[in-house]
């Protein structure tokens, strides 16, 4: 059982969701149980094999017992070892605070949204460890049809957005899928690393450029980099709540992991960076990124909209760092998907919280909430500090390998637009946490004097749920133990997820 | 570049999927009506689909089972008698991707309908300017 | 807008116009897509897994593990109809129609009206009335069985002719559609209720999962149909085959019950009182 952990990581969330389908018709009781068990294997399971990786390298799983390339095989290396870790404990974690919310928000369909949910987890596990490039695509097709589904059962907006996400995703994997088209055409082989070793006796060729630049294509709609960036503010905010909560922080990280893995694994650094250029336009798209996203963010009156054109800019954070060539860059890049995986979930929880104690996210009806829910309004508190980059919060770390980064390769542009989004997000959210302790006098006003109850309801606690308040702390702890741990977390882990030849 | 027209006839295919691949996300970029946006992403799609297996094409080789003798016997497999199967195979999963993903994008269609009462994109643009003031 | 999308379509297409130039010939057997990794598929499919159809050795044994994922996308595809469109019974529709045989006479009952006795004389029709048509009706009632004979023949014969899990089950789930279609969505709930249809569903995949867990209980890795060998009455040099034939049932199985799930959910709007 210990060599095919590989595959217990990814068929167990996928068992658990049909038998949660099949146990749904008969018996309601036992569906979150089954739910988190599989989430609690398929977590502790990843960090088994992080351990496994740590100490003797890259583990390669064959799947039906055939050798690459003739058949499929994972390929888990240290970078994807540590992303498996991060994804597979946001699930689980954001799973622990569905109990109570979930049978509000769905109640006769709860079976098909934990079904939903695993299949979810199970679509970007599955991304995180195959080594093939068609299997790739599989695997974001399952990933994102769940996500469509999961996000269009919200009031409002939810369908229509919806619906744009759809139409907009298919294009992105469509083009991924014709960029892996053009490389079978002129390699004949899907398995990354074969596809690699075959590539430098082709080169230089036209087709192989067309099949980067589709590919990448692709993968920024999916991964929404300005300006294909269109689908994800209406579709993370009018989505329920804790399907925001789960869909927010991972989908557009592991779209961002799946970049690095084709940049790095099948096209390979030489190709990539130096011998076409690409670097500068896709390095100016992500600079403009961080400054539109933050100016929009600044605009806007709704939280978890606001929320949502944050991430817009972390990805251009990532997006950056990545193309910016040298090791601190890349250090940064693939420490801040990992930090930024875990803050995001702490402020949409947060917020998933704040919409179901309110039923309203608008900044006019945020009055006085830190009043009312000082627990999760804390647990805010910690996660806007992270998105600022205060220590020792895990965020300020991400931003500094940033930050070095972009001076080594000299793309002050870069800096100067990581420094700006920094004081932006001081701005958003020192302004959320000013209307927060703003009480409403202009209520109590009007009361009468026997009215004395209504008085001292309206700023009596309302706290969520205690099930959602113990994910929520975890979450506010684990950014602090992330921060704390940076340092091995680089020196342990990163480092060696970067080719070693990059200075 | 050798003769015009041998160009064309030997990579005439590779045009039409490009046509089609054009024709599809025309539709989705400008057509007003979703349902018609929807059958330009299925365009879009069929579009690449023919475009894998028109890869895997062998001029005079025939379909990739493996024709027993009377006897059972293993004869040598001679690999340029049959056509490449593996883009058939992984054009299996994509097609079933692409009717699973209109299934999906027909569903919530339907709950626009019901709840907007029109499937045109502008007139849902503007009941919601109306619905929700600022 | 139409002018940005003509200028895109243009500009695009001609790109991808001049990287066809590089392309192979088409029918061009030394191409790089035909060397290296598809010949060894077709000279040694028969001897690796004894199954001729090289297609179907390469979907369910080669890569296997792409498609029991095609499977599940499949199955979540009907789970998100499901989700999306379900409105439960209780908010049923809030009227009515009957019949009545003789008369021609239609009824109009609203909610909380008394519901005709179930003699006959009346019947249940729906919004949108066609008069009972009994040549569609017998034709269809006489050609469903064959066209499920010849989808489960589909399914089982994949290996030696063209077929397989996949077009097997869409063909059942075909002719169930036509059974709903021809006559009634009602009679064909009572026949193939919804939750049969999302349990068989569940099962299917489960099937396709479950002999990848068998698998690796049974000591070879994940989906690696060697391992099937070691269970009594299992010939080791058929093993493979014997496993491909186990996964493609349970992929028709799934497919079948998720186009009859997705049908009924998107004919009727999610209300399952009336289809098409």
């Amino acid at each position: 059982m210990e060599d095919h952990i590989p595959a217990i990581i990814v068929a167990v969330p996928l068992l658990a969701a049909l038998l949660v389908t099949g146990l749904w018709w008969f018996e309601q009781r036992l569906l979150f149980f089954l739910s988190m068990i599989a989430g609690v294997i398929s977590f502790s399971a990843s960090a088994r094999l992080l351990l496994k990786i740590l100490e003797s390298g890259t583990v390669e799983y064959r799947l039906g017992g055939w050798a690459p390339p003739f058949g499929i095989v994972f390929r888990i290396d240290h970078l994807n070892g540590l992303i498996l870790v991060i994804v597979s404990l946001v699930s689980l974690l954001n799973l622990a605070g569905t109990r109570t919310i979930a049978k509000k928000e769905f109640g006769e369909k709860l079976g098909p949204f934990y079904a939903l949910y695993l299949l979810f987890t199970t679509g970007l596990l599955g991304i995180l460890l195959t080594g093939d490039a068609f299997n790739l695509y599989v695997l974001v097709e399952i990933a994102s049809l769940t996500g469509y589904a999961l996000i269009g059962l919200g009031k409002g907006r939810a369908p229509i957005s919806g619906l744009n996400y759809v139409l907009m995703g298919t294009i992105g994997a469509s083009l991924y899928l014709l960029g892996i088209g053009y490389l079978y055409l002129v390699t004949g082989s899907l398995n990354m690393t074969d596809i690699a070793r075959i590539l430098p006796s082709i080169l230089p060729s036209n087709v192989v450029l067309m099949a980067f630049i589709l590919c990448l294509s692709g993968l920024f709609i999916k991964m929404a980099l300005f300006p294909l960036h269109s689908w994800l503010p209406n579709a993370y905010t009018y989505s329920p709540s804790l399907v925001s909560s789960l869909v927010a922080p991972l989908t557009t990280k592991v779209m961002i992991y799946a970049m690095f893995r084709i940049t790095l694994t099948v096209f390979t650094y030489d190709f990539a960076f130096d011998s076409i250029a690409v670097r500068l336009p896709i390095l100016w798209l992500a600079i403009v990124a961080i400054i539109m996203g933050s100016i929009i963010a600044l605009a806007q009156k709704r939280l978890k909209k606001m929320l949502s054109y944050i991430i817009v800019a972390e990805v251009g954070y990532m997006v950056g760092g990545f193309w910016l060539g040298n090791r601190e860059g890349m250090s940064g890049a693939i420490l801040h998907v990992v930090n930024d995986a875990v803050m995001t979930l702490c402020v949409f929880m947060a917020a998933a919280a704040i919409v179901y104690k309110l039923e309203d996210d608008r900044f006019s009806a945020l009055s006085g909430i830190f009043r009312k829910m000082p627990c999760t309004m804390a647990v805010m508190v910690v996660g806007g500090l992270s998105f600022i980059g205060v220590p020792p919060t895990c965020g300020f770390f991400s931003k500094w390998y940033l930050l070095m980064g972009g001076i080594a390769a000299g793309q002050f542009a870069f800096v100067a637009a990581l420094i700006f989004s920094s004081l932006v997000n001081v701005i958003l959210f020192f302004r959320l946490f000013e209307i927060g302790y703003f009480k409403p006098y202009a209520k109590e006003i009007t009361h009468s004097q026997s009215h004395a109850d209504s008085y001292t309801h309206s700023i009596t606690r309302a706290e969520a749920p205690f099930d959602l308040l113990v994910p929520l702390v975890m979450t506010a702890v684990l950014l602090l133990i992330l921060g704390l741990f940076s340092g091995e977390i680089v020196t342990r882990v990163v480092q060696f997820a970067i080719p070693r030849f990059i200075g | 570049m050798e003769s015009i027209e041998s160009l064309i006839i030997a990579k005439y295919n590779y045009w039409a999927v490009i046509v089609l691949l054009m024709v599809g996300l025309y539709a989705m970029i400008t057509k007003k009506n979703l349902v018609k946006k929807i059958i330009g992403m299925n365009i879009f799609q069929t579009a690449i689909i023919l475009f894998y297996v028109s890869i895997g094409a062998k001029k005079g080789a025939t379909i990739p089972i493996i024709m027993h003798g009377p006897d059972h016997s293993s004869h040598a497999v001679q690999a340029m008698d049959y056509i490449n199967p593996l883009p058939h195979v992984l054009m299996l999963t994509a097609i079933v991707v692409s009717v699973a993903t209109l299934g999906v994008a027909l569903a919530l269609a339907l709950n626009i309908y019901s709840q907007y009462g029109t499937l045109e994109e502008d007139e849902i643009s503007e009941k919601i300017m109306k619905s929700e003031p600022g | 807008m139409k002018l940005l999308a003509t200028i895109v379509i243009f500009v695009w297409g001609g790109i991808l116009f001049f990287t066809s130039f590089d392309f192979p010939y088409w029918g061009d057997g030394k191409s790089p897509a035909s060397q290296h990794v598809s010949p060894y598929y077709i000279e040694h499919a028969m001897e690796d897994t004894s199954v001729p159809n090289i297609v179907t050795a390469v979907l369910a044994d080669y890569r296997g593990y792409d498609t029991l994922f095609e499977t599940a996308v499949i199955f979540s595809a009907g789970l998100a109809c499901f989700f999306l469109l379900r409105v439960s019974d209780r908010k049923a529709p809030v009227f009515r129609l009957y019949r009545h045989q003789s008369t021609g006479v239609t009824l109009r009952i609203e909610k909380g009206g008394r519901l005709p006795e179930n003699t006959g004389e009346f019947e249940r029709i729906d919004s949108v009335w066609v008069p009972y048509d009994l040549i569609i009706v017998m034709t269809c009632r006489l050609v469903v069985p064959f066209i499920q004979l010849f989808a489960l023949y589909v399914i089982v014969h994949g290996h030696h002719s063209p077929g397989g899990g996949f077009q097997g089950g869409v063909i059942f789930g075909a002719a169930i559609i036509l059974f709903a279609i021809s006559n009634n969505l009602r009679r064909s709930l009572k026949r193939m209720s919804e939750r049969t249809s999302a349990l068989l569903g569940s099962l299917g995949v489960t099937i396709y999962g479950g002999t990848g867990m068998l698998c690796i209980l049974l000591g070879a890795g994940f989906l690696n149909y060697n391992a099937l060998a070691s269970l009594p009455g299992v010939d080791p040099l058929t093993a493979r085959s014997l496993g491909i034939l186990i996964v493609e049932i349970g992929v028709g199985i799934a497919v079948t019950a998720v186009m009859v799930w997705i049908y009924y959910n998107l004919s009727s709007a999610g209300k399952q009182d009336e289809g098409l």
